[in-house]
């Protein structure tokens, strides 16, 4: 198959950068779309140029790194897939693909089609976690967890952190990771000794990130590798409207020596 | 974080005060349809007159009236300011237009909330500011005389055509804000979130068809 690539070139963090067009030619249908991104860069390196820089790490879709913005949809036209799972035979032979990075004002671009997602990180430090160790394997059922509650937490304990919810939001919101990342532990006794205090910090470093609002378009959950839920979404909501209503105020001990 | 982004409205909370205003402005819509569907009735305007003469004189509506400009307000208002933070969040754009498969709709809820609100403007030049003595009456029409006003304005083809595309506008933002308003709130439920869409398309299509209804009405049978 031939293609005619469009790829988003900044040489760095400052660079204005811009689209440039590259063919490649004889590329197998069954070849990834990094696969034929090492094709290209392989034609670069021959002619003493740049090769396109771009994330990749696993190669088999459960690590979060391969972020591409492929015409107009993150990780490409293929449903539940990241872009590292996609494949040739989803194109058209002689098809003109766009590639860019994700667009997010917190995801700034690092070189080429890399951006740094350190904001996910940040969101995470401010209450993505249980604080205290939650023991070794337990005997089962010793702490009984409702089916649908075990299902719902495990669905969005699946989210990977790409941040295509980010890139294909309209409004470059981060709602759909930051509600996987407050559900999947909320869901679960373990989790829900600090869910009041987690929802809050969240959300507040999300909001100081710089992403948008949620206008419930629901471009994130058609984008999702993971194929999270908005429930969590609306799960998230409740939870954090329950804890600025009711939570009750901490008790405040002062050392004076 | 600084101080700065610390006295800011939370996301969230922002979103449930323009949900919270908008569901008040939904329940609002009905009784107003409902008042105006009596311009239907082949009565010289009797009912629809009583209707209006309650509305404007009964105090509890009297202070539910400032209640309803306070929820268009803040509806507005945060409707605005999250849209200017929604763009503002993604300073460089895409080179290629997206194409993530979402209800076309719910990506223009701010173009279309302003299609809403010019109409609005022109709603009160043409009855509010009248009632309240800013405007003056067209010659022959009393201040308060809301039917024979309507049947002037509803004779004028090109203030009907104004009036069907804002409806039509607003059912394109009711269809969506209606499910959006419970998803924010919280209220997505496994069981009946698809019964929500449905009410919230059907919500739409009964309360513009409704509004629209009318200048058909006085089109064919007036």
């Amino acid at each position: 198959m031939n293609f005619t690539l469009k790829i988003w070139r900044q040489k760095n963090a400052t660079d204005k950068g811009g689209l440039v067009t590259y063919n490649v030619e004889n590329i197998s249908p069954d070849s990834s779309f990094f696969e034929m991104l090492d094709v290209l860069n392989q034609q670069l390196i021959a002619k003493g140029e740049d090769p396109v820089s771009f994330d990749h790490d696993c190669r088999e879709g459960i690590c979060g790194t391969c972020s591409l913005y492929i015409n107009g949809r993150p990780h490409g036209p293929l449903k539940g897939t990241t872009t590292c799972q996609l494949h040739m035979r989803s194109f058209r032979n002689g098809e003109t693909i766009f590639v860019e990075p994700w667009r997010c004002g917190a995801f700034p671009v690092i070189k080429d089609l890399i951006v740094d997602r350190s904001a996910f990180d940040k969101i995470i430090q401010a209450g993505g976690y249980v604080s205290v160790n939650s023991g070794g394997i337990p005997d089962a059922n010793t702490i009984p967890v409702p089916k649908s509650d075990a299902d719902a937490s495990f669905d969005a304990a699946a989210c990977i952190g790409c941040g295509a919810c980010v890139a294909s939001c309209p409004n470059a919101s981060a709602m759909l990771f930051v509600s996987a990342k407050v559900s999947h532990l909320a869901l679960l006794p373990q989790g829900r000794v600090e869910a009041e205090r987690r929802v809050q910090n969240m959300v507040a470093a999300m909001d100081s990130l710089g992403f948008g609002n949620c206008s419930n378009t629901y471009a994130c959950e058609a984008e999702c590798p993971k194929e999270i839920t908005v429930a969590n979404i609306a799960r998230m909501n409740r939870e954090f409207l329950a804890a600025k209503l009711f939570a009750e105020k901490e008790k405040q001990i002062s050392f004076s020596l | 974080m600084d101080s700065s982004t610390r006295k800011r409205l939370s996301s969230i909370t922002s979103k449930v005060i323009m949900a919270l205003a908008g569901l008040f402005l939904v329940v609002f819509l009905v009784v107003h349809l409902g008042i105006n569907l009596l311009l239907l009735a082949d009565d010289g305007g009797r009912a629809f007159s009583a209707a209006a003469e309650f509305m404007g004189t009964n105090p509890v509506i009297r202070v539910f009236e400032v209640v309803l400009f306070g929820g268009f307000l803040l509806h507005m208002a945060f409707g605005v300011m999250v849209s200017f933070q929604n763009r503002a969040s993604r300073p460089v754009r895409y080179q290629h237009k997206n194409r993530s498969e979402t209800s076309p709709l719910s990506r223009y809820m701010f173009h279309s909330g302003i299609i809403v609100f010019i109409f609005l403007v022109l709603h009160f030049i043409d009855y509010y500011f009248i009632k309240i003595g800013l405007v003056a009456p067209p010659a022959g029409i009393a201040p308060h005389d809301f039917y024979h006003r309507s049947l002037v304005l509803f004779a004028n083809k090109g203030y009907s055509g104004v009036y069907l595309i804002s409806f039509l506008f607003l059912g394109f933002h009711l269809n969506h804000a209606v499910q959006a308003a419970f998803q924010t709130i919280g209220l997505n439920h496994s069981k009946y979130m698809d019964a929500i869409k449905v009410g919230s398309t059907l919500y739409a299509i009964v309360v513009a068809g409704g509004f629209m209804v009318i200048p058909f009405w006085f089109i064919l049978f007036r």
